[in-house]
């Protein structure tokens, strides 16, 4: 292979704001690849993708993409995600988060929106802890892991993400983990191809952070323990659950079209409409 | 549509005021004493083409909003006060992105839940504040259910001109009472600017000397990238650049401070020859404007100011209407807020406060005991 040849990615980043901030074996740079992959699977151009995102390291990767994006406030990108995409249904909305951020404070906007099952699509990179502030215990940390505010390991019961947004009502549910690229793109190509809201859970490594404090201190550590520890959820179904103790279930969790919000809505608006034209797209920039 | 003449509530007024101006979208929560105008405004958006959400909260609301803004539709939200307080974040994050938008609150008896069917003027120190660090915002305060509706449209249009967030700051009195109102059949509605440059060219966080900066929406092709941390000009993040810090922050400051003659509007009444002046903001104007009519009527030299806009404060207005005047008294329901920015303002003049809080508005009579009380008169 030639070293020097550039990812064929690169056409769809911000060059100037290169180098990226992210520590060198962080899973982001796998999540960014595997995008761009199941955004080119999927056949949708770049050019009708935006973007949000709110506050910890995976919500960094809209500032580096060639798209208009938002860099929102904590936990809540997915809520300005619902007023893009209400005021223009056209675009294809991509939300990136983190379990902090799409769990801990925005975990009511993440059941909300998945319950409306608007055309959004999330993805959730849960490295189990905040990176961004130094390492940190998250909502979804396993039960006795370390962190800097669980020095003694954490005790709380950690969210199972995916089972909860397909509770909550999204139409199309996955997880992968960082180890899995291929499997990823495919979700994240179904994700943007279903019209309606859409999880994928990255479960992916924070070797600064969580694998330092959880005797995983390489990236390479980290891949090959979500590689081994992985079983897919055909398998896990059948698994009791003494087997499935530590293990990651990576897997679609649902795949079922449902009426979507922007559309019922673009539909109501047809039926109330008396003004002559529906759409109010674009129409701040009507004078009077 | 042809000019109208309703008997409506104030929040109604908003509410058509807001879809007049051209408002399409309407990320809401319900709470008292401001529900009305997201039922109002649910009914009717609709019917030309805009949209209404109800939000899981208000924090969630006011972000909806400003991502329909950014869709580039004009969009709105209505709250009081311990939604008001859920919003402060992101009335932060819509003034540091300089995203135009407006939030109607309709005030009621603070703090905490207080006091949700009584008025009262308790958010306006917060309208101001409320939001962590240095930013500017633009507030009106109606006093009538006219002025709920025209208020509302002039936000707007202060919203898109100097792309921040503009507060119209009602009260549960005001909002709930009903009036005749004319609804014109055209009001002046100012269009967000495109910019004039293409996108290799275009800077979405430089202003012009005025203060004002054209704005793309989402999708147009400029690939902008908006985000709360400081950034430059192209909106890239800048968070440890502390003279960038300080350009864009003042910048933001000064493009409303700047222009506050422009923003302001104020209203003098018998301030010409007025020893003492009454000013107030919002529905307590009414009792006060009765309470200086009747010391007229008894030969008292008594003038009166009413803010239209409270910020901007409004200084140097107030400075030249004040006048020769030794006595100021500031009129307003809660136990102080305005009153010590006039304090400030006028440093030489005796400036006294009339405060009242509990959720009734104060009566002429109490305003008139308290012209008379001192000052020698």
């Amino acid at each position: 292979m030639d070293e020097t040849k550039e990812n064929r990615f690169m056409k769809y980043l911000r060059r100037e704001r290169l180098p990226n901030i992210f520590c060198a074996g962080c899973g982001i740079g796998i999540v960014m690849n595997t995008f761009f992959n199941g955004m080119e699977m999927a056949e949708v151009p770049l050019e009708e993708v935006v973007m949000a995102s709110g506050i910890g390291c995976s919500s960094r990767i809209p500032g580096y993409v060639k798209c208009d994006s938002l860099h929102t406030t904590h936990g809540r990108p997915i809520s300005f995600a619902t007023g893009l995409k209400l005021a223009n249904p056209e675009m294809n909305v991509v939300v990136f988060t983190g379990d902090g951020d799409a769990a801990a404070i925005g975990g009511n906007h993440l059941i909300h929106s998945a319950r409306r099952n608007i055309d959004i699509t999330v993805i959730c990179i849960n490295n189990s802890i905040y990176g961004m502030t130094g390492g940190q215990i998250s909502p979804t940390s396993p039960q006795g892991s370390y962190a800097t505010t669980a020095p003694y390991g954490a005790l709380e019961n950690p969210f199972d993400l995916s089972r909860l947004v397909t509770a909550a009502g999204a139409s199309y549910v996955a997880r992968w983990t960082t180890a899995h690229p291929l499997q990823l793109s495919k979700a994240i190509k179904k994700g943007l191809n279903n019209k309606g809201f859409s999880f994928i859970e990255v479960i992916s490594q924070c070797h600064t952070y969580f694998g330092r404090k959880n005797r995983m201190g390489s990236p390479i550590d980290m891949l090959k323990w979500m590689k081994e520890e992985s079983v897919v959820k055909r398998k896990a179904d059948k698994m009791d659950e003494s087997e499935l103790e530590g293990k990651i279930i990576v897997g679609e969790f649902h795949n079922k079209p449902a009426p979507e919000l922007s559309q019922i809505n673009c539909k109501l608006l047809e039926d109330k409409c008396t003004a002559g034209k529906s759409s109010a797209f674009r129409s701040a920039y009507q004078g009077d | 549509m042809k000019t109208e003449n309703l008997f409506i509530q104030g929040n109604e007024a908003s509410a058509r005021g807001a879809i007049k101006a051209g408002c399409r979208f309407f990320g809401g929560y319900p709470i008292t004493p401001s529900t009305e105008v997201a039922e109002n405004i649910a009914i009717f958006l609709p019917k030309v083409g805009g949209t209404f959400i109800q939000m899981e909260d208000e924090i969630a609301a006011l972000g909806a909003v400003i991502g329909a803004v950014w869709s580039g539709v004009k969009a709105m939200t209505a709250t009081s006060g311990p939604g008001f307080s859920l919003m402060q974040e992101h009335i932060g994050y819509a003034a540091m992105t300089e995203t135009p938008l407006v939030i109607v609150d309709v005030q009621r008896g603070s703090p905490s839940t207080a006091q949700p069917t009584m008025a009262s003027q308790s958010d306006m120190m917060q309208a101001r504040w409320g939001s962590h660090g240095d930013y500017e915002i633009i507030a009106l305060a109606p006093s009538s259910v006219q002025e709920c509706f025209d208020f509302t449209v002039e936000a707007f249009n202060l919203a898109e001109k100097y792309r921040v967030p503009v507060m119209v700051m009602s009260d549960e009195i005001v909002g709930h009472m009903r009036e005749k109102i004319t609804i014109p059949e055209k009001v002046d509605v100012l269009a967000r600017q495109m910019p004039f440059e293409g996108p290799e060219e275009f800077l979405p966080f430089k202003a012009a000397p005025d203060g004002t900066s054209a704005m793309p929406a989402f999708g147009d092709g400029y690939k902008m990238h908006v985000t709360g941390l400081t950034h430059d000009e192209r909106g890239y993040p800048d968070a440890s650049n502390p003279e960038g810090h300080f350009q864009l922050v003042k910048r933001l400051c000064d493009k409303i401070r700047k222009h506050t003659d422009e923003i302001s509007r104020v209203k003098n009444y018998y301030t010409d020859d007025a020893e003492i002046v009454v000013l107030s903001y919002g529905i307590p104007t009414r009792p006060s404007l009765k309470a200086v009519s009747m010391a007229r009527d008894q030969g008292l030299k008594v003038g009166f100011i009413k803010l239209d806009t409270v910020w901007p404060f409004p200084e140097k207005t107030i400075l030249e209407g004040v006048g020769g005047a030794k006595r100021v008294v500031v009129v307003e329901m809660n136990l102080g807020q305005i009153f010590y920015e006039v304090q400030r303002v006028l440093s030489g003049v005796k400036v006294e406060l009339l405060p009242k809080i509990g959720g009734e508005i104060h009566l002429p009579e109490e305003i008139l005991q308290k012209i008379k009380l001192q000052g020698g008169l």
